[in-house]
């Protein structure tokens, strides 16, 4: 199987170098380190924006291009909390903690340096596990039956809503909301439209790129509008040569490097469990295991490598759930697959064997696309820093076009700019009300397979729920479910009696 | 980019999740409302309406949970951003508009130029300026190179 493997990878090193693809793909991760370093427009946003315009290119190229963005994005945000203390997206708030103060000791350079190297260490673990895991992982996938694959989605689904930001309940129903919002239509089997309010426009669904747009896009404008302070700029001027570490610095962060590589391979098996809770687990384990764990805030090399080296690992890693068993672990995920969808490619354990260019083609692709961004990551911060001096006043108005022509340009339809409008509308309040709208996305790009799944598993059943307690995998992913709820309801109950015992109301931190 | 979660009263936090329980609540009813009407079926032979029914009432659920235990109290402290918010959503919406009735170049304009009145710290002339770079780019980039099936300028009526 390793050998397999291992042709296969070879297969896709052709597919990936094929010059129109490497150019997809250089494309992506240039234009995802862009966005990585701008405030105010996410991964999410630019690959629902760039989505409409890979209809006209191959599935492999559109693919390489926006999962380019999104890892490209991951090296780019690192350059921001390090240099401006700015946690522009989730995965490296925890970077900022102790980058920020190595930039104002003059260090700033040095630990970009070795950041992109920790990145680039952990992004090649992610991969070469994606290389020998997928394929037994395909393998074992492919006895599922419909009861096993609910099952199994049913797990994705609660992982991805408890265990993202927020208070897991806000998150299960911000998955359910997901789930319905993918009934809107007209249903594959018997034809019927639901949910559609009279709207003939909605008997295709709910575009997803107006989905995502409005929810990342639109919300997230109306969120930060007029409160985006100025960014501090004093430390942000780092030449290439600052960035050469030295011998002690570069063997002290071998160390982090290699165990946060592990932890963000660790975390990227457990579904839902993306690149923020990574980098999370990886600076609390370099501060426990470090001799002086008290100086961590002000300027430690470790707790900063080891995160940075742990969100690369999880990332790539993250690939491998959604492209073997068709469940995406985070909405850029469910996105990525969304997109897969739209080329007319079925997600799923058949997937690798359906079209092994695409898969072994993204795979050898990530290693190029990592490549190009170490090269393109040094010479390029000058100027990714000077971007940043453009002020959100300019940025946010041009960014909320891209995402009106992008909208439009899926169908060539106003009334899904609309539709956009609305989403946005209603995004917003749920931002508001303290929900984290991501998990949205995983329920309405899984929602119209979970109940073809769930039909098919009732009707080989004749109606019989038990079914899902009787198959052996299906048991299992549902004991895991109890497992995560279990453990979830613990540590709810935890936190509110500590709290209690400390005399504060008993409530639960967004 | 987060706005500053300061923790308030619990008061103000239980409002909030009051607030949220209800807007559950709202949805989860729109679809229980709808759903039996699609036909539920049996567990055997699932009708069009049997999940939309099922996720209403778990949504229902789940929405008076979250309002009866308020489960959050941090909320954030900001004021209303009336111009802001009218200027974000009334930029889409004039897409919309100039753009099925004068075509690509007065939709980016329009759109560009109202949302940038948004920020407090914006002027007419900079948003006009800035709108006109922006339409000159979108001219370019979507118009010539990704072949946007938008016309650039032509009036097509009422």
């Amino acid at each position: 199987m390793i050998a397999q493997s291992l042709a296969d990878l070879w297969s896709g090193f052709g597919v990936a170098l094929e010059p129109h693809n490497l150019m997809w793909c250089f494309i992506g991760v240039l234009t995802g380190n862009m966005v990585g370093v701008l405030p105010g427009l996410g991964p999410l946003a630019t690959i629902s924006i760039l989505l409409p315009f890979t209809f006209g290119i191959k599935p492999v190229g559109a693919i390489l291009m926006l999962a380019g963005i999104m890892y490209g994005a991951q090296y780019g945000g690192a350059v921001c909390s390090i240099l401006l203390n700015l946690p522009c997206h989730p995965p490296h708030a925890v970077t900022c903690l102790d980058g920020f103060p190595l930039t104002k000791q003059g260090k700033g350079g040095v630990v970009l340096g070795l950041t992109v190297l920790a990145s680039f260490v952990g992004a090649s673990w992610g991969i070469t596990e994606m290389i020998f895991l997928a394929p037994v992982l395909v393998s074992i996938a492919l006895e599922f039956g419909p009861a096993d694959v609910c099952s199994l989605m049913l797990l994705g689904l609660l992982a991805g809503s408890t265990l993202a930001r927020g208070s897991p309940i806000k998150g299960v129903a911000m998955t359910v909301l997901g789930l319905l919002l993918g009934m809107v239509g007209t249903d594959i089997q018997t034809g019927t439209q639901r949910l559609v309010f009279g709207i003939p426009r909605l008997y295709d669904g709910i575009e997803l790129v107006a989905l995502a747009l409005g929810l990342f896009g639109i919300a997230e404008f109306l969120n930060s509008i007029n409160k985006v302070a100025p960014v501090n700029q004093q430390y942000s001027n780092v030449r290439l040569r600052d960035m050469r570490p030295s011998r002690a610095e570069l063997k002290r962060s071998i160390g982090p490097m290699f165990r946060g590589t592990l932890i963000g391979s660790l975390c990227s098996l457990i579904p839902g469990t993306g690149p923020t809770i990574a980098s999370f687990v990886a600076y609390a384990t370099e501060k426990k295991i470090s001799r002086t764990p008290e100086k961590f805030g002000t300027g430690m090399l470790e707790g900063v490598i080891c995160p940075e080296a742990s969100t690369h690992s999880s990332v790539q890693g993250d690939f491998i759930p959604t492209m073997t068993l068709g469940i995406p672990g985070d909405a850029v995920m469910a996105l990525l697959l969304g997109a897969l969808m739209i080329q007319g490619i079925v997600p799923g354990p058949q997937l690798i064997g359906e079209h092994p260019d695409i898969f072994w083609g993204l795979v050898a692709s990530f290693w190029i696309g990592n490549i190009i961004l170490v090269l393109l990551n040094v010479p390029l911060i000058g100027l990714w820093v000077k971007l940043l001096t453009i002020p959100y006043r300019y940025l946010y108005p041009s960014a909320l076009f891209f995402v009106c022509i992008g909208v439009y340009a899926v169908n060539s339809d106003m009334f899904q700019v609309g539709e956009t409008i609305v989403i946005g509308i209603l995004g917003y309040l749920l931002l508001r009300f303290g929900f984290h709208p991501a998990p949205i996305l995983l329920g309405f790009v899984l929602g119209p397979r979970f109940e073809e799944d769930f039909r098919r598993a009732m009707l080989l059943s004749g109606g019989d729920l038990l079914v899902f307690l009787k198959r052996p995998i299906s048991a299992l992913f549902l004991a895991l479910c109890l497992l995560m709820i279990g453990a979830q309801i613990y540590v709810t109950m935890r936190s509110w009696k500590r709290r209690r015992e400390a005399g504060l109301p008993s409530t639960v931190e967004v | 980019m987060k706005p500053d979660m300061t923790p308030d009263g619990p008061e103000v936090g239980q409002r909030r999740d009051l607030y949220a329980g209800g807007l559950l609540v709202l949805l989860g009813s729109i679809a229980l409302w709808n759903g039996p009407s699609y036909g539920i079926g049996t567990l055997t032979n699932m009708g069009a309406g049997f999940m939309p029914t099922v996720l209403g009432v778990i949504l229902v659920l789940l929405g008076i949970i979250i309002a009866g235990t308020k489960v959050t109290a941090m909320a954030p402290a900001d004021r209303p951003e009336w111009r802001g918010w009218a200027c974000i959503l009334a930029g889409p919406i004039l897409f919309i508009v100039a753009g099925d009735l004068g075509g690509l170049i007065p939709a980016t304009f329009a759109c560009v130029f109202v949302c940038a009145l948004g920020d407090r710290t914006m002027n007419a002339a900079r948003a006009a300026g800035l709108a006109l770079v922006v339409t000159v780019m979108s001219v370019v980039l979507f118009h010539y190179l990704l072949h946007v099936t938008l016309p650039l300028l032509a009036w097509r009526g009422w």
